[in-house]
């Protein structure tokens, strides 16, 4: 019988342990999540580390790379182990309309109106405003395309060009190159029949295009001159540019422009410590250092304004990059994002 | 009259590795439907040797020939001879038969003739009824048996063996020996077959090599060896004998009176090179020492008997001779004298050997 | 205490760890794949309503006035959001249209008069109000059917998708050719190296195997800057070729099926290497001289002796090679182009992109199903002892 008692006192002492383990769970520090990369480098000289400072509490951060699946199976898991994280838009829109959020408290925000309207939301507040854009090399390109026409245009700018993996933002500038308006795009695309005149506009270079997956890979792709042109997110770009010394350009006319934002997860045991956070990297005094490590455009609008003007020009939210862009239309995508996935697949596997 | 026919024929043949000569500049013929074992410490060179004639290694230096072609630039498999490895090395993969026939398989013989020659082939080793059957099935002997008829199987012209009964148990070994003896008869087959094991060579061979450090201490007939002893070395490794130190004192044609270092004087008719004054030892087998009471007896050496040791068929008497020690074997019905009682040991002429100290 | 109990003790962690960690997923996996049911959990008015409509004309009044009591109840939002889902992914649109019209049935107040096709005129859809319909049974194929390219039309027959969209099965025989095609390269490199490493000894035997070894040591992203330094137009391998003069045109080695092949074949190698290795060095040292011996040229004994002996490590090695293919997708995303994406960044999508859970299930459950029959083919091949000592 010593020995079955054993097994029980050793399976008595594993279970000890794990609660244990799940008590130092629950106890855990602020968890921060973002993009990772130079942008989360940034984040963490200007937001963490200050925070955890002026609190006296550790920060903890991680880096995901987006999902809203990600996101549902941490709540669903009951006590989620992340606390404040930087979504997309269309992860607000869905998480928000499914519950995976908390609602935020608009008090210690200092008010809705502080901030750009698209920033604003009852799940979350705007952290960033970024595009994504036709770049290029300036040093290889003798003549500098100006817009997704000459993207298409093969015979003026032979080589490979490069676009994101996926329907989402391939759609939109085929349209563009075939003479659709910018903010006609997603009018065009619920039409009948736009969907199949962006594809129909995507076979002509079907051949040239390189599709990327991940963020760092266009510069790589600029920088080996793989491609003569891409698509590329713009705080890449300017952060490249700074880092590498590398004179990639970018064309903001037709770009599309998208807002991320913090939210809190559901269940948090740390929600108020989120909150607080959240409340912190949204004062326009420190949000408006952003731009100096990394070029994205900030929804608190005293934040902006803050901004110097040699760093602002290069932001998504300068007077001038916003002519001739457009917002991503987050309600298309979330309606749309599976079939025309599907469809995307199903198109560049033929 | 063996030796007109130089089937194989090793020439000035050496290995050396590194800086060590394992093979040394070797010359020794080997005639058609002769076995000849090759016999020596492990290090001797048999192995290394036996190696070179299959085409596993290649010589150093000298020429082989097989049934007058030259072979040491031919790969093994271009040979022709038949090898059994010590570890029998069948193909754990195949049945028996299909162990058996791969030579034949391997040389593109049709099905039908291939599945004739392994019956006869597994007849020849009485094991046709486990045809179907894999390696690990069978038994060390039955496996030593199959890796012999697969080695017979394409009827080569020389059968190479590296000691193929040394993982066996006495009694199989010495039934095995019989077998291949049996099967060397029957087939004419020309065979070299290396060994540590003395009493195997002896009892297998028509001739056998002795090689010690790279060189054939002497290359001669079991009983040529056992008799007539040309070096120490031969005398000492193959059987057992007593060497007693000495200085010719004077020749008479081949016989040669010897004056030992530990008292007295023998004579042995079988002197070989050695002149007048040269070192010498004397080489008596025991069974040729005989106890007799009075010194008129040939060669009687005055001795006190230390030691009876009995070993059931015989007895060994343990003898001092002065400051040597000798050994002498008793049948048992003769009357051992009493332990520290004196004799006197004494052999015929005809029974001893000369040989370099 | 018997033998067998105390036995049955020691090996209770494991079966629970087991349990736990493998076959409760599994089932987790094949039952969120056929399950449905959050459709009428969250409207149960509209559930019962909607089984006396035949589908064929518009949805009668009543029917949309049940949708409308539903949409006003305090559903919790999560099971809200889980309906919202399983609808969007039958029929693109109720993603936004079912929040919306919520929202706007609450602000509307207890009039029980709504007008659902006034707020949207996407309710005036026979497909919206069908895809619900489809979606009320406890139990759905939906997710199976579409993972192979199929679905259920107007009349609950089961038909192909339009081809457009028809993805999934392409894709999936995509992912078993690229696998069969890493195998094989796995095979006629890994097999050579083998031999080499298994003859030779020392510090040559170490580094051949550390050499092999060593893309599994290396993190994702060093191997992928890795390939782009050796493979793109500019990088390593075409620069020497142009300055030999043996070709005018770079040679695409990336971001199309060949760098996808030389990418995972790199990864993989090891695993078909050392089961390889290890059948090799098991095999009796003499085997190959007697072979020569007994009259087999080098390509002979390699075929009749070697070969054999070495197959039980050659089809372990394939079969680890070829499922652990399966269920590759960054690699391939990474190194590959437009047509060499995988199965498993499909599921990927499904369960982290769009959280649909049902698809990612399915599909998963016709990628575990071919997995699991190789993984039985292996257990007995692994079983089978074709060197016994």
């Amino acid at each position: 019988m010593t020995f079955l008692k054993s097994i029980l006192g050793s399976t008595a002492l594993a279970a000890g342990l794990v609660i244990a383990g799940l008590g130092a769970a629950t106890a855990r520090d602020l968890t921060v999540v973002s993009w990772g990369g130079n942008y989360q480098d940034a984040q963490r000289k200007i937001y963490f580390k200050p925070f955890a400072e002026k609190t006296g509490k550790p920060v903890l951060d991680e880096s995901w790379d987006g999902g809203v699946g990600v996101v549902q199976a941490k709540v669903k898991a009951g006590t989620p182990n992340w606390d404040a994280v930087q979504v997309e838009a269309d992860e607000l829109a869905i998480g928000c309309a499914d519950g995976l959020y908390e609602k935020l408290d608009w008090g210690k925000l200092g008010g809705k109106d502080k901030f750009l309207p698209s920033a604003v939301s009852d799940c979350g507040v705007g952290a960033i405003v970024w595009s994504t854009l036709l770049s290029y090399d300036s040093e290889k390109l003798k003549t500098a395309p100006t817009s997704w026409k000459d993207f298409w245009d093969t015979k003026t700018f032979p080589g490979k060009r490069a676009l994101r993996r996926g329907p989402k933002y391939a759609l939109e500038f085929a349209l563009m190159a075939d003479g659709v308006a910018p903010k006609d795009v997603y009018k065009t695309l619920r039409e009948k029949g736009g969907v199949d005149r962006a594809f129909k506009k995507l076979d002509e270079i079907k051949p040239d295009i390189v599709w990327w997956e991940s963020g760092a890979q266009p510069l790589q792709l600029l920088k080996s001159g793989q491609v003569v042109m891409t698509s590329a997110y713009n705080g890449r770009i300017s952060g490249i540019n700074k880092t590498e010394g590398t004179k990639f350009k970018t064309v903001w006319p037709g770009s599309i422009y998208a807002v991320d934002s913090w939210v809190i997860l559901k269940g948090s045991p740390n929600k108020d410590q989120a909150m607080d956070f959240i409340a912190f990297a949204s004062l326009p005094e420190n949000q408006s250092k952003l731009p100096q490590d990394i070029a994205y455009g900030l929804p608190s609008k005293a934040a902006a304004a803050a901004v110097p003007a040699d760093l602002a020009v290069d932001l998504p939210t300068a007077p001038q990059n916003l002519e001739n862009a457009i917002a991503i239309d987050v309600d298309y995508w979330n309606d749309n994002i599976e079939d025309l996935t599907k469809r995307f697949n199903a198109w560049v596997g033929k | 009259m063996r030796d007109l026919d130089p089937f194989i024929h090793f020439e000035a043949i050496s290995k050396v590795f590194g800086t060590v000569t394992v093979v040394d500049a070797l010359d020794f013929h080997v005639a058609r439907g002769e076995f000849v074992s090759l016999l020596g410490p492990s290090g001797s060179g048999k192995t290394t040797l036996l190696m070179m004639l299959a085409g596993f290694e290649a010589p150093s230096g000298g020429r082989i020939h097989v049934d007058g072609r030259r072979v040491e630039h031919l790969p093994p498999y271009k040979r022709e001879m038949g090898v059994v490895f010590q570890n029998y090395a069948l193909f754990p993969h195949m049945t028996i038969a299909e162990n058996v026939g791969f030579p034949l398989k391997m040389r593109g013989v049709a099905r039908a003739e291939r599945e004739a020659k392994v019956k006869r082939a597994l007849d020849l080793v009485r094991l046709r009824h486990l045809a179907d059957r894999r390696p690990s099935q069978l038994s060390g002997g039955q496996q030593q048996r199959i890796a012999l008829s697969r080695a017979l199987v394409y009827e080569p012209k020389v059968v190479l063996m590296d000691e193929p009964l040394s993982a066996l148990d006495k009694q199989l070994r010495e039934h095995m020996q019989l077998e291949i003896r049996a099967l060397h008869r029957e087939l004419g087959l020309t065979v070299i077959f290396v060994t540590h094991d003395q009493g195997e060579a002896l009892t297998m061979s028509d001739r056998v090599a002795v090689l010690n450090r790279g060189k054939i201490e002497q290359f001669d007939t079991p009983s040529g060896l056992y008799d007539r002893p040309r070096t120490r070395f031969v005398a000492e490794f193959i059987g057992e004998t007593n060497l007693l130190a000495g200085r010719v004192a004077q020749r008479q044609g081949e016989a040669a009176t010897v004056v030992l270092a530990s008292g007295g004087s023998v004579t042995c008719d079988r002197a070989g090179p050695f002149e007048t004054d040269s070192e010498v030892m004397v080489s008596v087998r025991p069974e040729m020492l005989h106890l007799v009471p009075d010194a008129a007896a040939p060669n009687a050496l005055p001795v006190t008997v230390e030691d009876h040791v009995y070993h059931g068929d015989h007895i060994r008497l343990h003898l001092a001779f002065g400051e040597s020690r000798l050994v002498a074997r008793a049948g048992r019905r003769d009357a051992a004298p009493p332990i520290g009682s004196t004799a006197f040991a004494s052999f015929a002429p005809g029974d001893c050997a000369l040989v370099a100290p | 205490m018997s033998a067998r109990l105390k036995a049955l003790l020691l090996v209770l962690p494991l079966i629970v760890f087991l349990g736990l960690f493998f076959l409760w997923p599994l089932w987790m996996m094949i039952a969120t794949a056929v399950q449905g049911g959050t459709v009428r959990l969250a409207f149960p008015q509209t559930a019962t309503a909607i089984a006396s409509w035949d589908g064929a004309g518009p949805p009668p009044a009543s029917l949309q006035a049940a949708l409308v009591r539903d949409l006003r109840t305090d559903t919790p939002q999560e099971r809200f959001g889980d309906a919202v889902r399983t609808l969007n992914s039958q029929q693109a649109g109720f993603r936004t249209l079912l929040p919306r019209t919520a929202r706007a049935v609450r602000e509307a107040g207890e009039a029980d008069a709504f007008d659902l096709v006034a707020l949207d005129p996407r309710w005036s859809e026979q497909g919206y109000w069908l895809a619900l319909k489809r979606s009320m049974p406890a139990y759905t194929d939906a997710n199976l059917l579409a993972a192979v390219d199929l679905k259920r039309n107007d009349e609950a027959r089961i038909e192909p998708v339009e081809p457009d969209f028809a993805v999934n099965r392409a894709i999936m025989l995509r992912t078993f050719v690229i696998a069969g095609q890493v195998t094989l390269l796995c095979g006629a490199i890994g097999l050579p190296f083998a031999m080499l490493a298994a003859s030779v000894t020392g510090w040559k035997r170490n580094a051949l195997l550390i050499a092999v070894l060593l893309p599994l040591w290396t993190s994702l992203l060093v191997r992928t800057a890795a390939w782009l330094i050796l493979l793109q137009d500019t990088g390593l391998i075409n620069q020497t070729l142009r300055a030999l003069g043996l070709i005018e045109t770079p040679l695409s080695l990336i971001y199309n099926r060949t760098g996808v092949l030389i990418a995972m074949t790199h990864v993989l190698l090891p695993l078909m290497v050392l089961p390889i290795y290890a059948s090799l060095i098991a095999i009796p040292r003499n085997l190959m001289p007697a072979a020569a011996a007994l009259g087999a040229a080098p390509l002979q004994a390699f075929r009749y002796v070697l070969l054999p002996l070495a197959m039980p490590g050659l089809l372990s090695g394939s079969l680890l090679v070829f499922m652990v293919a399966l269920g590759y997708y960054i690699t391939p995303a990474l190194t590959g182009g437009a047509g060499d994406q995988m199965i498993s960044s499909v599921i990927a999508f499904y369960a982290t992109g769009t959280a649909n859970w049902g698809m990612a299930g399915a599909l998963g459950l016709f990628l575990l199903v071919p997995t699991t029959v190789l993984y039985i083919l292996y257990g007995r091949l692994s079983r089978t002892p074709l060197v016994q000592t």
